[in-house]
């Protein structure tokens, strides 16, 4: 190498470009409020401020004459909510989406455990798209599929009628609750389409927290004599349960706010989905609409609240 | 660190993980056969007969391609506005310190964590309240608030990978903000924003709940499906409108994950 | 000309001092090492002279400019960074050439400047791969040449050698110093290697808790420690307590005694003498390294091999120079 040479030119100040970047330097939080400004506006004032609007109007109430709403601050709409019939519809979609829950719990997690302790390479690659591609593929495709299959003349029963057990069918029906003239107008029906399209959401936060179990802890205690079935119990399971919790979230959650599933498949009875459908739309009372929301709202708020006690958080 | 993996799962492990996939698989292949069958007036299982006449038909019907082209907009600008605000959110949350950074991340994922429900007759409330018909943009603007979500993780995952040094070299070796922005940090976050806009897009195209209380008299793809479900007029038109929305959603969303396969964790996987 | 100055800069972060009360100036084409331990304020110091952080209080010169408030893309300092901080989305050569990218200067002006610049730190022909196929002292190599080839006044390296193996280290090192001096740029080098420090810098400043604890060529600061701290961390050199400093005649309450300053024998004329028993001992190839208790200060010998090694217990007579005696400043 020569000697020093002489140092390139610095930058010039470019024009308003140059000037810009030195004030967005020497002050940056106005950079930071141009950046949070617009999605701040957007989802803390227009979504938020909608949610609130909403909210606010489950405190008045609807005029019984009239049909207008009277705006004046009142918990009647409250009282109304806990008449006994629409305790019923929330008693009814809490239980649904218990059950749904814990049962997609039970079906998703060999597939996660799976994925998790034995899949690998481009197994592994192939696992996470044949979970990725159901969990994203339309919601209402998946619904018309099931719409499809329980239909009486449908593949359910064309199965059942190959395997001489339509008898059981018919026996399951013939069930009080869970029954119905068919599939595809009984809470089974309304069941099974809930668990198949919620679950997929399960599987990747239980998959990650599978992941975070050591391998040498599950050695360890296989090591000190444990059974696999102990293994399981007191190793594994405690281990992956706040990825259990963080994904039933999104299937407790999605399951209690559903309207769709059980007017398409499902009996006569409501859910609070459809119950909130039907106030603010064809009864035209929006105050015992929004009063509903607050049911999935505070359910979900003591959930999370719980959920984030359980370190479910960590394993999202 | 996890050692080796043992190499071969229980036979019940086996047996459960195949079950559980089938499960979660074959009702969707069931729509590819369903687009195909002779019956017209029933969901008769095996098909009476295969014929490909019913694409002809759907081709030809123009409420289906009404639908389509509404849905197909709709997407595109909810995506695009999606891309803008959640780029702009991701940015301040993960290049800056705050206060409040986690009320953001709070407010982001709200729109999706609610039922869906709720986010819709907010705003439909909201419409009513303010005086707003519905309309072309009364349905985007609901989409766009439940696609910055999706947007805004996979900006924000890309952004905890560059590591902090790189904007500091930049800068370092003369860059102002705006040549570190497009020299630096957009290559960088580019494939991540392209899966987010990716997904956006399979979300919004896809969404149904959201837009039966923002839309009006308008109808999406989804939307005229879900009349198609309640009450069935022409069932081998739906059959195939459903397979075209299966392959639809399914092409953003292969695209999404392989463009961030490698590193970042999640493509999606936060619905 | 003074390169770098800093007139009593602090940095705090809220209750944190990183950098408390710091002056120091830095002359023109110097090679300045800033030594201490991790959370010692010296990397501070260093994103200080690069623009990445600005100081709470006091004033930084470079080359008579006045810092504060400039950009770090407006000043002509260049940093290597810890981590290289190569850009993975481009080539080698585009790494090397952005700073004269972003300059505007033109395509072939630049592709051969960064092709001399890769030439300089022997990699030539290395423009076409990307930073992830490159070891890490190649790695190395390449920061240095992108942020030579812009032609600082200052170049700053943030622990450059950290990541490499020792015998890599060692060649770095040299190569380090002779392209300093062939191209006498000032650099100004953070490291927690002493053994670095002081065989590459023509002065280096001690730091601890944000503080320079010395400021000096490599041979006072090891000579003559000013401070425990830098006694120990800068050679292990013994620090003889208030008592031992007493029974000497000296004034200090403490003073350093560089281990191959004393030898094991009785005192002959004018030297100063201590005795005590041996504590423990140990081959060190050269030299052995035997450990005197005094009166329950430790003091260390180090011994050439060829001397014969007391028997651990067994009383000794340590003697040194009077002149190899430094008074320290405080504990």
């Amino acid at each position: 190498m020569t000697t020093v040479a002489e140092s390139f030119p610095l930058p010039e100040r470019r024009g308003t470009a140059g000037r810009l970047s030195d004030f967005f330097w020497r002050h940056p939080h106005v950079l930071l409020a141009i950046l949070l400004g617009p999605p701040l506006i957007w989802l803390g004032i227009v979504y938020l401020g909608s949610l609130f609007a909403l909210l606010l109007q489950s405190f008045f109430s609807i005029d019984d004459f009239s049909g207008l709403i009277n705006y004046e601050f009142t918990l009647a709409t409250y009282r109304q909510l806990l008449s006994e019939a629409n305790l019923d519809i929330i008693i009814r979609t809490v239980a649904m989406a218990a059950l749904v829950t814990l049962a997609s719990a039970v079906i998703v997690f060999p597939i996660a455990y799976y994925a998790a302790r034995y899949a690998r390479g481009k197994g592994k690659a192939l696992f996470y798209l044949a979970v990725m591609l159901p969990l994203w593929s339309s919601y209402l495709v998946k619904v018309y599929a099931w719409k499809l299959i329980l239909a009486k003349e449908g593949i359910l029963t064309w199965f059942l009628a190959k395997l001489n057990l339509l008898w059981l069918l018919d026996a399951w029906l013939a069930l009080p609750i869970v029954g119905g003239s068919s599939l595809s107008i009984s809470y089974t029906g309304t069941f099974i389409v809930f668990v198949y399209v919620w679950m997929p959401f399960m599987i990747l936060p239980i998959q990650a927290a599978l992941e975070r179990v050591p391998a040498n802890l599950i050695e360890a205690s296989s090591d000190l004599g444990g059974t696999p079935a102990q293994t399981f119990r007191h190793v594994i399971f405690p281990l992956a349960l706040p990825g259990i919790v963080a994904g039933s979230i999104f299937t407790f959650s999605l399951t209690l706010g559903d309207y769709i599933i059980p007017q398409i498949i499902g009996s006569s009875r409501l859910f609070i989905g459809q119950a909130v459908y039907a106030q603010q739309g064809t009864a035209g009372n929006v105050p015992l609409a929004a009063a509903f929301t607050v049911v999935p709202i505070v359910i979900m708020g003591a959930y999370l609240w719980m959920a984030k006690r359980m370190g479910a958080f960590d394993a999202l | 660190m996890r050692s080796e993996k043992p190499n071969h799962a229980p036979l019940g492990l086996k047996i459960a993980t195949a079950a559980g996939l089938a499960f979660m698989h074959l009702p969707i292949l069931l729509i590819f056969l369903y687009a195909f069958t002779t019956e017209e007036k029933s969901y008769q299982f095996p098909p009476p007969g295969l014929t490909a006449q019913w694409f002809a038909v759907a081709w030809s019907r123009p409420d289906v391609w009404a639908a389509l082209t509404l849905s197909l907009k709709v997407a595109s600008i909810a995506t695009a506005t999606a891309l803008v605000l959640g780029t702009l959110c991701a940015a301040a949350v993960s290049q800056t310190r705050f206060f409040g950074r986690e009320a953001i991340s709070l407010l982001v994922i709200l729109p999706i964590a609610l039922p869906g429900i709720i986010t819709g007759i907010a705003l439909r409330s909201a419409f009513s309240i303010a005086e707003i018909p519905f309309s072309f943009w009364t349905i985007v603007l609901g989409h766009a608030t439940f696609c910055i979500v999706v947007v805004y993780n996979n900006a924000v995952a890309r952004f905890r990978r560059i590591s902090g040094s790189l904007i500091e070299a930049s800068m370092d070796l003369g860059a102002d903000g705006f040549q570190t922005f497009r020299y630096v940090i957009l290559p960088n976050i580019g494939t991540a924003l392209l899966a987010g806009g990716m997904l956006a897009f399979a979300l919004s195209f896809d969404e149904v709940i959201v837009t039966t209380f923002t839309a009006g008299q308008q109808s999406t793809l989804p939307i005229w499906m879900l009349e198609e479900l309640i009450r069935p007029r022409q069932r081998p038109v739906t059959n195939v409108v459903a397979m075209i929305v299966v392959i639809v959603t399914f092409l953003p969303i292969l695209g999404a994950y392989y463009l961030t396969r490698d590193g970042d964790k999640v493509a999606g996987a936060g619905k | 000309m003074t390169a770098v100055l800093f007139d009593n800069v602090s940095r705090h972060f809220g209750a944190v001092r990183a950098v408390d009360r710091v002056k120091l100036s830095i002359a023109e084409g110097e090679f300045f090492a800033m030594l201490g331990p991790s959370g010692s304020g010296k990397t501070t110091c260093l994103r200080l002279m690069a623009g990445f952080e600005q100081p709470t209080s006091g004033h930084i010169e470079i080359f008579g400019e006045t810092a504060e408030g400039v950009p770090p893309y407006r000043r002509s300092v260049n940093t290597v960074f810890q981590d290289y901080a190569l850009f993975p989305h481009l080539s080698i050569l585009d790494n090397v050439a952005y700073g004269l990218m972003v300059r505007g200067i033109g395509r072939e002006e630049r592709r051969k400047a960064a092709e001399d610049a890769l030439a300089m730190v022997k990699l030539p022909g290395y423009g076409e791969r990307r930073p992830g196929q490159l070891s890490g002292g190649q790695r190395q190599r390449v920061a240095l040449a992108r942020a030579l080839v812009n032609k600082p006044k200052v170049l700053l390296l943030d622990e450059p050698l950290g990541a490499l193996d020792l015998k890599l280290r060692e060649q770095m090192q040299e190569e380090l110093k002779s392209l300093q001096q062939s191209l006498g740029i000032t650099f100004v080098f953070v490291t927690h290697d002493q053994g670095e420090a002081l065989s590459m810098a023509d002065r280096l400043a001690v730091f601890n808790e944000g503080r320079i604890q010395q400021l000096g060529t490599p041979e006072e600061v090891y000579n003559r420690p000013k401070t425990r701290f830098v006694a120990d961390f800068v050679g292990s050199a013994n620090v003889l307590p208030v008592d031992l400093c007493r029974r000497l005649g000296l004034k200090a309450s403490f003073a350093s005694l560089r281990p191959e300053a004393v030898a094991i024998a009785p005192a002959s004329n004018g030297a100063l003498s201590l005795s005590g028993t041996v504590a423990s001992r140990s081959f060190l190839g050269a030299t052995n390294r035997i450990v005197v208790n005094v009166d329950g200060a430790r003091i260390a010998v180090a011994s050439p091999a060829a001397n014969a090694v007391p028997a651990i217990g067994s009383p000794v007579t340590l003697s040194f120079a009077a002149t190899d005696l430094h008074p320290m400043e405080d504990a």
